[in-house]
């Protein structure tokens, strides 16, 4: 089997700004001479729905999508999403989580109840969650919308491309006003993973 | 230089590579993206069309006057487009004809999974299948050529994850010009029937040639591995079955009809267990049991739903421990909504309110269905709704009933059951949602939004002209947002022994933006949850009283208008 092949999952809610986290991070993945696959459903998840993007790459990939249990890493944009996702998780996977929690439907008009403790039955669950609060991140960095580039500043600290490898992508692919705040917002994600990585 | 493409903007690519002069369809998920990315080319003509019949009418009109022409679809659009589908295949082409029907399995945003390969054999024309956005590129170009030099149209089909994926394409292709030049040719391109019989038994001459074409094909391969298990398979299945064995003989049909029937015969005598894995229908499978060969498949893989290694390796490999699946089932789902202030919310409040029948459509308002709205009786396909509105009232003779439409699917395919209405002397309220937009697809502008694909403007269509000139006499227009006169139109409309239209018109917020400022859920809130009725996402049900996020409200005010204490005001 290609055992090269690194299996990234990121999951959230439309809106969040995943697809274009996951195209930067592919053209980046491509500018590092890497085969690279991007599996993405659109359409009615759109509408506030729950969205998946899949990123796999390596010498040479087949399938654009990701078996369970496979995923290397998990980027999680939203908690419950986390949690509905988790099992794509390989053993020994990290799991990053936004800390942000988007009530659905059924919760929003009192049919159902948001899970408590989503952190805890990760844990339960034998995975070790690394939580971020990206919004507040976003904030400092200078635009709410960049919650997005913090969480994929987190996720690029176990990639292996340079840092400065990813800012090109981040400068074609945001709007020309948010480049300097992108950028900041990237730094700030890959900066924290930094840190715990190192304590 | 190989970038990084999705199937549908590759297939853009490789038609405008190949030459395309006239590109044409109708918005549909998954094929949307490819006349969209076809529209930034200058040299291509590409437009939207009404709907998918008239799309494909107008590609055959340009490849019979000279010019390669792509029209692009969604698996139930073929169905729209297959009367003139059926006769194509007979009078054959000029230059050449690509039909992209681009499949859904799993109905990730579809009404059903129809497996289109069917469309292929009924009609009698070559199709092709990718499996990734390089091979979407170059069979584009295989199509025009296979089209030109057989005489006939090639389907190129398609699915969501082709279409929405993206690998890797290879971009240094050389463009191919082609002069148009039209010349009059009766006996081939008008099918009275003494044509017809002759163009009928000329197609099963260019069906024969085609499938010796099939043997040879570049696209038809073997990739030789092990010969105790071999499979056989075609588009997205193929990169599956490549990623699980990879040591296994795989033979990959990238032309699936006509079938190289003598390469797979070969190939099945030399393997002992040939394994067949296709998504969807037997349709490779039946094929090939027909002349008699041993293989097998969709007695383990499912034939619902989409493929994914997954259920491929479940069905193929035995495993130690079973994965299990069910565990995650006590989450809250997430389904889609109606955005925070969509002009169509409060219609479907008010029809829930006054119990009416409502037969609905195809598009973002089809939400409408979900509770806590709930309000919606049917939705078969594009335009059904008017003729089922027409038939409940002529089963039960009932007045409480109202058809919904949004406008690009009234102007789709809506008009003529309206006509219907109006002939056969139904009394019947049809409602356009009118939101100035292609909504659910991602925003395409359409005849009644007076801008095309390109950009340009364009005649708009008056909706109440057009209605007026079918015979609806009671004819109005209302702002969605304003309940009081939403309720009134349904109620007069719907009393009347007439047939009438309401037209709500509001753009889609996505479109342009209110300008209302957001509001929020004062103390005397006494949590009696009416304006939870609404299934706003920027209302939610927090400690036994309601809470108005105000990063999402829209500002519509529908709400404050509903609370009977005055909870809801806005923030000055």
């Amino acid at each position: 089997m290609s055992s090269d092949v690194k299996n990234i999952l990121i999951v959230g809610v439309g809106g969040q700004g995943i697809i274009l986290a996951a195209d930067i991070m592919s053209q980046v993945l491509v500018g590092a001479e890497y085969d690279v696959k991007m599996a993405e459903i659109h359409g009615m998840s759109q509408r506030g729905g729950s969205v998946n993007t899949m990123v796999r790459f390596g010498s040479r990939v087949y399938s654009p999508v990701i078996e369970k249990r496979k995923a290397d890493f998990i980027l999680a944009f939203e908690q419950l999403e986390a949690l509905r996702w988790a099992d794509y998780l390989k053993p020994g996977g990290v799991l990053i989580m936004n800390t942000e929690k988007i009530k659905p439907l059924p919760v929003l008009i009192g049919n159902d109840d948001y899970p408590e403790d989503i952190e805890g039955m990760l844990r339960q669950k034998g995975i070790e969650v690394i939580k971020i609060d990206a919004n507040k991140l976003a904030e400092e960095a200078g635009s709410k919308k960049a919650a997005n580039v913090v969480l994929l500043g987190c996720l690029a600290t176990y990639l292996p491309i340079k840092k400065e490898g990813w800012y090109t992508f981040i400068e074609r692919r945001v709007p020309p006003k948010t480049i300097e705040a992108n950028k900041k917002a990237f730094d700030i994600g890959y900066g924290i993973l930094t840190e715990v990585a190192s304590v | 230089m190989r970038v990084l493409l999705s199937g549908n903007e590759a297939i853009a690519y490789g038609a405008h590579a190949a030459g395309v002069a006239v590109a044409t369809g109708y918005p549909g998920t998954p094929s949307t993206e490819i006349l969209e990315n076809l529209a930034k080319y200058k040299d291509v003509d590409a437009s939207w069309a009404p709907n998918e019949k008239v799309a494909l009418e107008v590609a055959i009109g340009s490849s019979i006057a000279g010019a390669r022409s792509l029209v692009a679809m969604k698996h139930v659009g073929l169905n729209v487009a297959a009367d003139p589908l059926f006769t194509v295949a007979y009078t054959g082409v000029n230059a050449g004809l690509v039909i992209v029907s681009a499949d859904d399995p799993g109905m990730h945003s579809s009404q059903n999974e129809q497996d289109n390969r069917y469309y292929a054999k009924a009609a009698k024309v070559p199709m092709l299948e990718p499996s990734d956005s390089q091979e979407a590129a170059s069979l584009v170009e295989d199509a025009f050529i296979i089209s030109e030099t057989f005489d006939i149209p090639v389907l190129l089909r398609t699915t969501t994850r082709v279409n929405h994926s993206k690998s890797l394409v290879e971009v240094d292709l050389e463009q191919t010009k082609r002069e148009p030049g039209y010349k009059k040719n009766a006996e081939k391109y008008v099918m009275i029937p003494a044509n017809a019989r002759v163009r009928r038994r000329l197609l099963e001459d260019r069906l024969k040639a085609l499938e010796e074409f099939s043997e040879g094909f570049s696209g038809n391969k073997i990739e030789w591995g092990s010969r105790e298990v071999g499979f056989i398979t075609s588009g997205i299945s193929y990169q599956y079955v490549k990623e699980l064995f990879p040591e296994a003989s795989i033979l990959k049909l990238a032309m699936t009809y006509p079938l190289p029937r003598m390469l797979i015969t070969g190939y099945v005598n030399q393997i002992e267990k040939v394994i067949v894995v296709e998504e969807l229908e037997p349709y490779l499978e039946e094929q090939i049991k027909s002349w008699g060969l041993s293989v097998s498949g969709k007695e383990s893989i499912p034939s619902i739903g989409e493929l994914n290694p997954d259920i491929i390796a479940d069905a193929l490999i035995p495993r130690e421990e079973a994965i299990e699946n069910s565990k995650q089932s006590a989450l809250p789902g997430r389904p889609p909504m109606l955005c925070a202030g969509c002009p169509h919310r409060g219609v479907f409040y008010e029809l829930r309110r006054l119990k009416m029948v409502v037969t609905g459509d195809i598009g973002c308002y089809t939400l409408g269905v979900l509770p806590p709205l709930g309000s919606m009786d049917t939705c078969i396909c594009m335009g059904a709704s008017i003729g089922n509105a027409m038939g409940v009232q002529k089963a039960t003779g009932t007045k409480d009933i109202v058809a919904v439409i949004g406008d690009s699917t009234f102007v789709h395919s809506g008009i003529t059951p309206l006509i219907d209405i109006v002939y056969n002397g139904g009394i019947t309220t049809v409602i356009i949602l009118d939101n100035r937009t292609t909504a659910m697809t991602g925003r395409q502008d359409h005849p009644g939004t007076g801008r095309t694909l390109k950009g340009i403007d364009s005649h708009m269509l008056d909706f109440e002209k057009l209605v007026k000139a079918i015979g609806i006499n009671s004819v109005r227009t209302v702002d969605p947002y304003d309940l009081k006169a939403v309720r009134k139109a349904i109620k007069e409309e719907t009393a009347k022994d007439e047939p009438s239209v309401i037209i709500f018109r509001r753009a889609c917020l996505l479109v342009e933006k209110p300008k209302g400022q957001p509001y929020t859920v004062n103390e005397k809130c006494d949590g009696c949850k009416v304006c939870l009725r609404l299934g706003c996402p920027a209302i939610s049900w927090v400690n036994g009283r309601a809470e108005i996020d105000i990063s999402q409200c829209a500002g519509c005010e529908i709400c404050a208008k509903l609370c009977k204490r005055d909870a809801i005001t806005v923030i000055k």
